[in-house]
C-alpha cells in the first residue's frame, strides 16, 4: 500500500521533534479529521536554516512531514513557500490516493509556519507574495 | 509467517491443518462437478452433503437450512434482500443497529434507496442495544429485525436469543450476522430464535470466500441467485466443493474444541486487556464481560491508529485500527462512534484479535513492545504535548 519511500520515512522520520530556537511555528489540521502537524522553522537571511515538525497522524502524515521538512530545508523561504502537495507525494514515490489529503497538510503546515515568522516581523504573508509576483 | 505474531484473526485466520487436509483431495483427484451422475460427481455431492450436515450440527441447524455461498458478505445480501422481497406486501420497515458490519449496513442502505425505511438502534458505551428500544422500534410494518450476534470491532456479544424473543412475539422475521460468532462462541439457531444466519468459513480458520445461511425451515426465501438450480434451486452456481469442504470440516474442529479454545483463549485476551489498560490514557473498548473470547481493543488517545499498525508491523506483529486513516475515509469507524467515543479518541483505535494458535509467548511480546510504541509516536505528537501542558 504504502511505497518504500514512505516506510523509510515513517519509521525512520527526519527532523522529528520541537525546534528549539524555531522564530516561525505552524500548527495544521485538527483531530477531528484525524491528522495534525506542527512544524518549526528557524528563518534567517531568507533562508530556512532548520526546520522540524510533530505529528499526530497516519503513516503517510509521518511520512509527508519528514520528507516536506527535508525538502525545504537550506532552501530560500521563496522556495518553500513554492512546495506543493504533489512534490511531496512524488518524492515519496507516491500516495495512495486515499492518502493524499495527509500530503496537503504538509503543504499547508510549511506555509503556516513561514507566515508565523513574517508576522513576528510585523509582515503580512500576503504582501510577500505580491511583492515575488511583481 | 514464521517469526510473524499473528493478532488479526478477526480479520481473517490461518487455514487450520484439519481443513487443509480436508480439502486436499477435492483440489486434486476428486474434482468432479457435484451436479453429474458419474463416479467424481457422485464423492463431491456426498462431500457437499456431509459438510451441509456438519455445519448443521454445529449451529442446532437440520442439514436442508443450510445454504452453501460464497461468504458472510454474500449471506448478509441474500439475508436482507430476499426478505425484504419476501415481505415487502406486509411492510418495508426494518430494524438494525448502529454497529453493524458494513456487508450489513450498505446493504440496509441500498434498500433505504428503494423505498424501505431502517431503524438503526443506537448502543452504550459497551456496544449494547436497549431491548426497551428495541421493542418500541417495532411496528405493524416491520418485516425484519438484523442484529450481529457479536461485533468485529470491539467484540461486543449482543443478546441475540433475547432479539430474537421479541421478534417471534411480534411476528417479526430475525437474521443475525455470526460471522464473528460462530466457531467462537456456542451458537444454536434453534435456542436463540434466529430465522437467518450468515457466517463465513475464513474466520473460524476455514478458507476464504466461502460462508453459509442458515435459513429457518418454511420461511420461503427468494433465491439469491439465479442459474443452474444448485443449492435446491436458491443458490446456483457450480459449488466451491474444497471450499464447503474445508469450511465444514473448520468449523466441526472449532465446535469440537470449543470449550478449550474459549478458555484458553480469554485467558490471554484478559492479560492483554490488563496490560494495555495500565498505559496511561489508554481505554478498553466494547463491553468488559460480554465479550468475544479472542477480542482485545483499546484507544490509546494523542495518537493515531494506523501508526500504531505500522510500527507493529515493524515489531512483526499483525494487529489493526478503526481509524480514519486506515479506513480511507475522513471519519473513524462508525462503530466506534456509535459508542460514544469522540473523534479525536477514536482516531486513536487498536485491534488485537487472538485465537488458540496464538500462545502466552505472543502476548508476552505484545505487551512488551506496546509501551515503547506508543510512547515513540506520542512523543512526536503535538496533541501529547498539549495535554501534558494542560496537566502542569
Ligand atoms: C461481522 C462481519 N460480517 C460480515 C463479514 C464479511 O464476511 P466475508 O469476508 O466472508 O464476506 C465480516 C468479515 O469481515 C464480519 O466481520
Ligand atoms: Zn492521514
Amino acid at each position: 500500500m504504502y511505497s518504500e519511500k514512505v516506510m523509510d520515512h515513517f519509521n525512520n522520520p527526519r527532523n522529528v521533534g520541537e525546534l528549539k530556537d524555531a522564530n516561525g511555528i505552524g500548527q495544521v489540521g485538527n483531530s477531528v479529521c484525524g491528522d495534525i502537524m506542527k512544524i518549526f522553522v528557524k528563518i534567517e537571511d531568507g533562508i530556512v536554516v532548520d526546520t522540524s515538525f510533530k505529528t499526530f497522524g497516519c503513516g503517510a502524515a509521518i511520512a509527508t512531514s519528514s520528507m516536506a521538512t527535508e525538502l525545504i530545508k537550506g532552501k530560500t523561504v521563496k522556495e518553500a513557500l513554492r512546495l506543493s502537495n504533489k512534490a511531496v507525494a512524488e518524492a515519496l514515490d507516491g500516495l495512495p490516493p486515499a492518502k493524499m489529503h495527509c500530503s496537503v497538510l504538509a503543504e499547508e503546515g510549511i506555509k503556516s509556519a513561514i507566515e508565523d515568522y513574517y508576522k513576528k516581523q510585523g509582515i503580512e504573508l500576503e504582501t510577500v507574495l505580491k511583492a515575488d509576483e511583481e | 509467517m514464521s517469526g510473524i505474531i499473528y493478532a488479526d484473526n478477526a480479520a481473517t485466520t490461518r487455514l487450520s491443518r484439519c481443513a487443509l487436509d480436508a480439502m486436499m483431495p477435492f483440489l486434486t483427484d476428486d474434482f468432479g462437478n457435484p451436479s453429474t451422475v458419474y463416479a467424481p460427481g457422485r464423492t463431491a455431492k456426498k462431500a457437499v452433503e456431509s459438510a451441509r450436515f456438519k455445519v448443521a450440527a454445529a449451529i442446532g441447524a437440520k442439514p436442508e437450512e443450510i445454504y452453501f455461498t460464497a461468504g458472510g458478505t454474500e449471506s448478509d445480501n441474500w439475508a436482507i434482500k430476499s426478505t425484504a422481497a419476501l415481505k415487502k406486501e406486509k411492510g418495508k420497515h426494518i430494524i438494525s443497529t448502529a454497529i453493524e458490519h458494513h456487508a450489513v449496513l450498505h446493504t440496509l442502505q441500498s434498500l433505504q434507496k428503494r423505498g424501505y425505511e431502517v431503524t438503526f438502534l443506537g448502543v452504550d458505551r459497551a456496544g449494547n442495544i436497549s431491548l426497551e428500544e428495541l421493542r418500541s422500534a417495532i411496528r405493524p410494518d416491520t418485516i425484519l429485525i438484523t442484529v450481529m450476534t457479536a461485533n468485529n470491532e470491539i467484540g461486543t456479544i449482543l443478546p441475540v436469543k433475547e432479539i430474537g424473543e421479541i421478534a417471534h412475539e411480534a411476528g417479526v422475521l430475525f437474521h443475525s450476522d455470526a460471522v464473528q460468532a460462530v466457531g467462537h462462541i456456542p451458537i444454536n439457531v434453534a435456542q436463540m430464535n434466529i430465522d437467518l444466519l450468515s457466517l463465513s468459513g475464513h474466520k473460524f480458520k476455514g478458507p476464504k470466500g466461502v460462508g453459509a445461511l442458515y435459513v429457518k425451515k418454511g420461511l420461503r426465501l427468494p433465491s439469491g441467485m439465479h442459474g443452474g438450480a444448485q443449492e435446491r434451486g436458491l443458490r446456483s452456481g457450480t459449488e466451491n466443493v474444497p471450499g464447503i469442504v474445508g469450511l465444514a470440516a473448520a468449523l466441526e474442529d472449532a465446535v469440537t474444541h470449543i470449550d478449550a479454545n474459549m478458555t484458553k483463549v480469554s485467558v490471554m485476551r484478559d492479560a492483554l486487556i490488563k496490560g494495555l489498560t495500565k498505559i496511561p490514557h489508554s481505554r478498553l473498548t466494547g463491553d468488559p464481560v460480554n465479550r468475544l473470547p479472542g477480542t482485545a481493543s483499546f484507544v490509546f488517545e494523542c495518537i493515531e491508529g494506523e501508526s500504531m499498525v505500522l510500527l507493529l508491523d515493524q515489531n512483526g506483529i499483525c494487529a489493526s485500527s478503526g481509524s480514519a486513516c486506515s479506513s480511507g475515509s475522513l471519519d473513524p469507524s462508525h462503530v466506534l462512534l456509535a459508542i460514544g467515543l469522540p473523534h479525536e479518541i477514536a482516531h486513536g483505535s487498536l485491534r488485537l484479535t487472538i485465537n488458540e494458535d496464538n500462545t502466552q509467548e505472543d502476548i508476552d511480546t505484545i505487551l512488551e513492545k506496546m509501551p515503547r510504541i506508543i510512547q515513540r509516536l506520542r512523543d512526536m505528537s503535538p496533541l501529547w504535548e498539549e495535554k501534558n501542558a494542560e496537566v502542569k
